[in-house]
């Protein structure tokens, strides 16, 4: 970590276009967008090869800062437009950014069956509970209980758990950070990045301005502080009775498994199997 | 569905070959170096997809079954991002469900292609018989206003050679091509004698000769073409489905927006004469023109045989481009006939067109047959039609 | 057939249900056909299932280019239903061949010399231990009455559509539609 986290991020910015950014003061997408550089520029990944596809809504407005090849989708698609481009450019580094209204509501098909497939995705799924660039309104994770601008009494749907979504469907890598614990996060995104197989990492994120508001949660970094204490690693986790762990944000690796193969392989594999009968 | 299993036959005739509408389909794909293809069953589509799976592997290509619709069209314009030749084939609910990324398609200005094997609708209708209903959601089936190519051909060896010309104007005018089929054609088998794919001439994208730093993604020249470069190569570009620059990045300035939407109607508009193709039968001296798309013009064609037997002036006017509508062609033909029958499968689309086109009181008057119960119109029915009129 | 002229239209239509193999009868039909250097449209209607409900195929034999897919008035009417025999008995052509599997036709309300009434189906299961070939033995029939295509192109358009393993119980089929013409020429 010899080279200023700052004077990295500018490398990779496109910086003549496009700024300032649409994000509001206070937001995490900012944090993450850094680590995600940060992890990038880590693993020596040339820019060339860095395929950054998104959907619709504040999070998926991040590939058009970034100085990589980039693909602002429509709301819910990403996945399935980075499939198309993954197998035909099986060797670019894929790397899906998406939110919780995009990647499980509207999307939900679409994450799933990229899970169940393992094709080589890195997705990341910027979790804030809400729907900010629309307003507020309440998404797949909004918890029970809370306010949005369509639940003025209260959420009565049951959230989603993206991580066990993705576990369930069969990705082969799963993982959860948080915006606060933003180094501890850029890890697990090279981690995802590395794994071959549909990689999911969800990225506990706040929308203070809008969620963070309608819900009284505080100020920015009142919010940020907030995923410090309540949540804890799966490490420290697992040393735990179940009662000291329970309504806490389990961070870190939950699912990492190498021997499934991934999808493009089996495709190549499929074809060289017919080809080699047909000689 | 019910479809009997047919083995390919081993040995075919040096020359003529018995085939099918949606082999000819996947068959011209493969020659015209479709590399990817991604859809989700439907009939009376279904034959293409399956063609392609068998194929496409053995042909450096990628087949794909995606979870739905929505996803098979979003997978397409990935694929052709990063630099492959991309298909899909659907029927009417399906081609519904893409609506959405069709408009994407457009706005990025990503060429692939859209096959639609039209069923009889609205909703699930009659998923094994015909019906010309999609007509009018092949031009304004996206939301938005944005261009349309839409090509329809009328027989197994035209299915074979519009699916190259869909490619071609798809990777020459940088936009998706639909190619509008009817179920009787996807389905029918006739005796072809396909022209070798050498005999065509196959367009591919323009790549970009500048280096990465000068490249537009939405350059254009005079007659709105455009290199295309593909993810992966250096170029590192941004496609958003938002209103863009002349580099792709988002903008919400009037001018810019301007010049993109600009672009999307002139490309098809100044390149109207090399898109647009149209099929004159009998037309000389014809009195009474017939007007249709498709399955049905091959009616016309035996309903006009019949009546000229019987000394009968009358011929047809058969666009192979119904988008853009080739209002000139038509313009011509309301002048110079008395009578104009339009017949189709649906319960008037391309009457409207020609409606649209009579300005005149000196021009033509219209007559309709329209049918939309899942049967044929038969060259029965234009006679007795071209009897009453004369 | 009664018309000799060589670039004559004709058009056939096998008529049934679904299951039946008729609409693969037409594709061998039209195959055939283009082995025999003719212009050819086979064409179909069928519905969402796969046995069952009403099925046919349509075969245009010509030496010019058809434009019109359907069969309309039929030269050659194969019924393997008596619905089908019913729904499409009266577009058959003054001089058409009407051929019915009488093992399931019964009732023909037409008086011609060109109906040939067969039971094909029990033929089939009787002589050849399966009725799955009824199709292939009953076109092979209408061939030999009619001459709409060769006997070798027949022939081999059976060997180029069915699957290998199949070959053989079809061309014992279509042998024996050949000899049972014989017997009702």
């Amino acid at each position: 970590m010899a080279s200023i986290p700052q004077k990295v991020v500018h490398q990779y910015l496109r910086h003549n276009k496009k700024f300032p950014h649409v994000w509001c003061a206070g937001c995490s997408n900012g944090i993450v967008l850094g680590a995600v550089i940060r992890a990038i520029h880590e693993l020596q990944i040339p820019k060339d090869d860095v395929m950054m596809v998104s959907g619709i809504g504040c999070t998926s407005r991040m590939p058009v800062y970034v100085d990589f090849n980039s693909l602002h989708t429509l709301h819910g698609r990403a996945i399935a437009f980075a499939t198309g481009i993954k197998m035909v450019k099986p060797n670019m580094k894929v790397i899906v950014i998406t939110g919780d209204g995009d990647a499980t509501a509207i999307g939900g098909n679409h994450f799933i069956h990229a899970a169940r497939r393992n094709i080589d995705l890195t997705v990341l799924v910027l979790n804030n509970h809400i729907y900010g660039m629309t307003g507020g309104q309440y998404s797949p994770t909004t918890p029970e209980g809370d306010f949005a601008s369509t639940t003025p009494y209260g959420n009565i749907d049951e959230p989603f758990n993206i991580c066990q979504l993705a576990m369930g469907a069969g990705a082969t890598f799963v993982a959860r950070g948080t915006a606060f614990h933003a180094l501890e996060t850029q890890t697990l995104i090279k981690e995802a990045i590395l794994h071959k197989g549909c990689s999911v990492l969800e990225i506990v994120s706040s929308c203070p301005v809008i969620y963070g508001r309608l819900n009284k949660k505080g100020s920015p970094s009142r919010m940020l502080e907030n995923m410090r204490d309540n949540s804890i690693n799966i490490k420290a986790a697992e040393k735990l009775p179940p009662e000291q762990t329970e309504g806490k944000i389990i961070r870190g690796i939950l699912k990492k498994d190498d021997k499934a193969v991934e999808y493009y392989d089996k495709y190549t594999q499929l074809v060289n199997r017919i080809k080699s009968k047909n000689k | 569905m019910a479809k009997e299993e047919v083995k390919a036959p081993q040995e075919l005739e040096k020359d003529w070959v018995l085939m099918q509408g949606n082999e000819a389909v996947a068959k011209a794909a493969i020659d015209v170096g479709v590399k990817f293809f991604a859809g989700y069953p439907i009939t009376p589509s279904t034959e293409i997809a399956e063609i392609l799976a068998e194929e496409l592997p053995l042909n450096d290509g990628v087949y794909i079954q995606m979870e739905d619709e929505i996803s098979s069209m979003c997978a397409v314009i990935g694929a052709s991002l990063a630099g492959a030749k991309s298909l899909t084939a659907t029927s009417g609910p399906g081609f519904s469900l893409m609506q959405e990324a069709i408009g994407f398609a457009k706005i990025s200005e990503t060429p692939c292609v859209i096959v639609n094997v039209q069923r009889t609708g609205p909703s699930t209708g009659l998923p094994t018989k015909p019906g010309q209903g999609d007509i009018m959601q092949a031009r304004w089936g996206s939301h938005g206003d944005g261009p349309a190519i839409v090509l329809y051909p009328d027989s197994v060896k035209e299915a074979y050679e519009l699916t190259i010309r869909a490619f071609n104007l798809s990777e020459k005018y940088r936009t998706c091509v639909i190619l509008l089929m009817d179920e009787v054609l996807g389905h029918m088998r006739e005796a072809v004698l396909l022209p070798d794919i050498s005999k065509f001439r196959v367009i591919n994208r323009l790549k970009p000769t500048v280096p990465p730093e000068w490249y537009k993604h939405y350059e254009e020249d005079q007659k709105y073409l455009s290199p295309l470069a593909s993810y992966g190569e250096g170029y590192r570009f941004h496609v958003t489905g938002l209103a863009h620059d002349a580099h792709g990045f988002p903008t919400n300035k009037p001018a810019e927006v301007k010049t993109m939407v600009t672009r999307l109607k002139k490309k098809i508009t100044h390149n109207i004469r090399d898109i647009v193709q149209i099929e004159s039968f009998m037309m000389e001296d014809a009195k009474v023109a017939i007007f249709a798309v498709g399955i049905v013009s091959r009616a016309a064609k035996s309903a006009i045989l019949k009546a000229r037997n019987e000394g009968l002036k009358v011929g047809l006017l058969r666009p192979l481009t119904i988008w853009p509508f080739p209002d000139e062609a038509v313009q011509k033909m309301l002048r110079n006939v008395e009578t104009v029958i339009v017949p189709e499968l649906n319960q008037g689309q391309l009457i409207h067109e020609i409606e649209r086109l009579t300005k005149d009181k000196t021009d033509s008057d219209i007559v309709k047959i329209q049918k939309a119960n899942g049967e044929l119109i038969t060259p029965n029915e234009i006679y007795k039609s071209i009897k009453e009129v004369i | 057939m009664s018309k000799n002229k060589k670039c004559d239209k004709h058009e056939v239509r096998l008529s049934g249900s679904g299951g039946q193999g008729l609409i693969l009868a037409g594709i061998i039909l039209a195959r055939a056909a283009v082995h025999d250097k003719k212009r050819v449209t086979q064409s179909q209607s069928y519905g969402p299932e796969s046995r069952g409900g009403a099925s046919r195929a349509d075969v245009i034999v010509s030496c010019e280019e058809i434009y019109y897919p359907e069969a309309t008035r039929f030269d050659i009417l194969l019924a393997l239903t008596q619905e089908a025999c019913d729904k499409f008995l009266f577009d058959l052509r003054e001089e058409g061949i009407l051929v019915v599997d009488n093992s399931i036709v019964k009732n023909i309300s037409l008086l011609s010399s060109k109906i040939y009434e067969v039971p094909f189906t029990e033929i089939a299961l009787e002589q050849l231990g399966s009725s799955l070939p009824t199709n292939i033995l009953s076109l092979a029939f209408l061939v030999k009455i009619s001459g709409i295509v060769s006997e070798q192109s027949l022939k081999k358009a059976i060997e180029e559509s069915v699957r290998s393993a199949f070959i053989d119980v079809n061309l014992k089929a279509m042998k024996l539609g050949f000899d049972l013409a014989k017997k009702y020429k």
